[in-house]
């Protein structure tokens, strides 16, 4: 994978490089290299397969990391484009024309984690939430818990009882004998 | 076979934005949900769809009444508490998240899996792969009117279940695949008990070939219907038995090895014409791939030897920083996870990758263009969709 990042890195301004496998990698990079960089890699590297498009939030630093991850049957490797965008607002361009795929994934990460890719088909049409006034619920600051006590109430739980203590007190027959 | 040869010029015409201009109150078009309950689909999904006619003009898939946020939940929870989360996202083959969400962690964490456990490993995945073609056989047949298949298919999935339950304790969910290895060895007796399972599949699914293949209903409705084009493969993200149907050789057990199937003698099922019929035969044929490959994996299975690494204390165990992908052939196509650690003792980032995510959205979504009304349950499930790994 590193001759792929040497030819890379000739061509566009990339940022760090992991090797996590002999056929995975990672490469951080800037947003606006994002597009030509997966051009490049689908049409003259053989990474023809959007194999997962999702966010990870790296709420301390105020940044949301986008990861592309795409596959080149080929050679049977893999490679993840990371690509950190500001958090409020978060927005990143759209690559539903490359992939008719990530249009679905933008749907649910514009749902999932508020951020916007203009111009993405059904982009504010809901995917999974139906309703949803909260703020974008995976995202760190969303806290389940309050959330989950303040939307549902309390159900008592299951009564446990002790076998033994409880067979003791039963009646062995219908007299109660 | 054609049902109906519809008039186009009734076709909507395309707005600026590329969506469809449909006027419901022009008479022409109507609105008809299929599903969420539906028995052609395993889980809830619905299709929106609107028809002209008898004909599929549009459909849009609506998913979410299955969603758990397993994903989020994660987040909260220490690495060993995920397990019994996570086998959850797919319920008819669970065993593939346990292994990828367990491989993940071993790479992050530097632990070295004993060779025995591999095996045993695989051997579970190919059980579950048996199990998932088994309930798509039944479905897929059952959607076309033939529910005695469902019922023949369903016992024997009952009976791998029989040895699911012996090997793991559990019959659907097993959380046997666990970080360093699996829970135990094999029973005594398993393997023979486990002949005698193989070959009362081999002989259900010769009376299912004989009965659903060879029958004349079944080829008329499924021979040249729901066709993915070749050329959709890569735009679309088709994997598995979808893309294999179409002559894309693509099988993660042979292009990126896992596990001990570099050991194992076979080579992936592939079909030609890539309509419903073809998709059904190849996950057919995959089944008896399947049983050869439990088969094989018998013969060659070391019988001692550790089937668990030493783990630390799983109450407090913390994974240094880093991210990870694992994948593997599941039987509807890649199936993956994403991990990203923080050098706490919780997941960072935990993304499911299944392959209903393309196959049920935009590919289904493309494909049920133009179908007919009557093929549309017939054609969700011949993509082998799991609404839960959607929607996680």
């Amino acid at each position: 994978m590193r001759d792929l990042y040497d030819r890379l890195s000739a061509l566009f301004p990339l940022g760090t490089f992991t090797e996590q496998r002999p056929d995975l990698a990672f490469i951080s990079l800037e947003p606006a290299q994002l597009r030509s960089v997966l051009l490049h890699l689908r049409d003259r590297e053989g990474f023809t397969h959007l194999v997962l498009l999702t966010a990870v939030d790296w709420l301390e630093d105020g940044q949301f990391q986008l990861t592309y991850l795409l596959a080149n049957r080929a050679r049977a490797c893999d490679l993840g484009l990371r690509v950190r965008i500001d958090r409020d607002p978060a927005s990143m361009d759209s690559i539903h024309d490359l992939w008719p795929t990530a249009a679905t994934y933008q749907r649910e990460l514009r749902e999932m984690f508020g951020i916007d890719f203009p111009d993405s088909p059904r982009l504010q049409d809901d995917f999974i939430l139906e309703g949803w006034q909260e703020i974008p619920p995976y995202r760190r600051d969303f806290d389940t818990l309050r959330y989950a006590r303040e939307t549902f109430n309390e159900r008592p739980g299951r009564v446990s009882l002790d076998p033994a203590t409880h067979m003791r007190d039963q009646p062995l027959t219908p007299s109660g004998r | 076979m054609a049902l109906l040869t519809p008039d186009r010029s009734q076709y909507p015409a395309l707005k600026p934005d590329g969506t469809l201009d449909i006027d419901l109150s022009s008479g022409k078009y109507l609105k008809l949900w299929q599903g969420p309950q539906h028995p052609g689909i395993t889980g809830n999904m619905s299709v929106e769809l609107t028809v002209c006619g008898d004909e599929v003009v549009e459909g849009k898939t609506h998913v979410g009444y299955l969603h758990r946020g397993f994903e989020k939940l994660m987040e909260r929870r220490t690495f060993i508490q995920c397990f019994p989360i996570v086998c959850r996202i797919c319920v008819p083959e669970p065993d593939f998240n346990e292994y990828c969400f367990a491989a993940a962690i071993e790479e992050l964490a530097g632990l070295e899996v004993p060779e025995r456990a591999h095996w045993i490993r695989t051997l579970i995945l190919e059980m579950g792969r048996i199990n998932s073609y088994l309930m798509y056989l039944g479905g897929q047949a059952g959607s076309l009117g033939l529910g005695v298949i469902g019922q023949w298919a369903t016992y024997a999935r009952d009976v791998m279940l029989d040895r699911f339950e012996e090997l793991t304790g559990g019959r659907i969910y097993h959380m046997f695949i666990l970080p360093g290895g699996v829970r135990d060895g094999l029973p005594e007796g398993f393997a023979s008990r486990m002949e005698a399972t193989l070959r009362e599949l081999e002989t259900v699914m010769a009376d299912i070939y004989d009965t659903m293949f060879c029958n004349a209903v079944f080829k008329r409705r499924t021979v040249g219907n729901g066709v993915i084009d070749r050329a959709w493969i890569d735009p679309y993200g088709v994997t598995g038995p979808n893309a294999r149907a179409a002559g894309v050789a693509k099988d993660l057990r042979k292009d990126k090895p896992y596990l001990v199937y570099p050991q194992l003698d076979f080579e992936p099922i592939i079909g030609t014409d890539s309509d419903m019929y073809t998709r059904a035969d190849v996950r057919r044929r995959d089944v008896l791939l399947s049983i050869d490959l439990i088969r094989q994996l018998f013969a060659k299975m070391p019988t001692q030897g550790a089937v668990m690494a030493e783990i630390p204390n799983v109450l407090h165990w913390t994974i240094p920083p880093g991210e990870t992908y694992i994948c593997g052939e599941c039987s509807r196509g890649e199936y993956g996870y994403y991990l990203v650690t923080d050098g706490s003792g919780y997941p960072r980032r935990v993304n499911v990758r299944g392959p209903s995510y393309t196959h049920a959205m935009a590919l289904l979504e493309r494909m049920i263009v133009n179908a007919n009304i009557a093929d549309v349950a017939a054609l969700m499930v011949s993509l082998h969709t799991y609404p839960p790994e959607i929607e996680r």
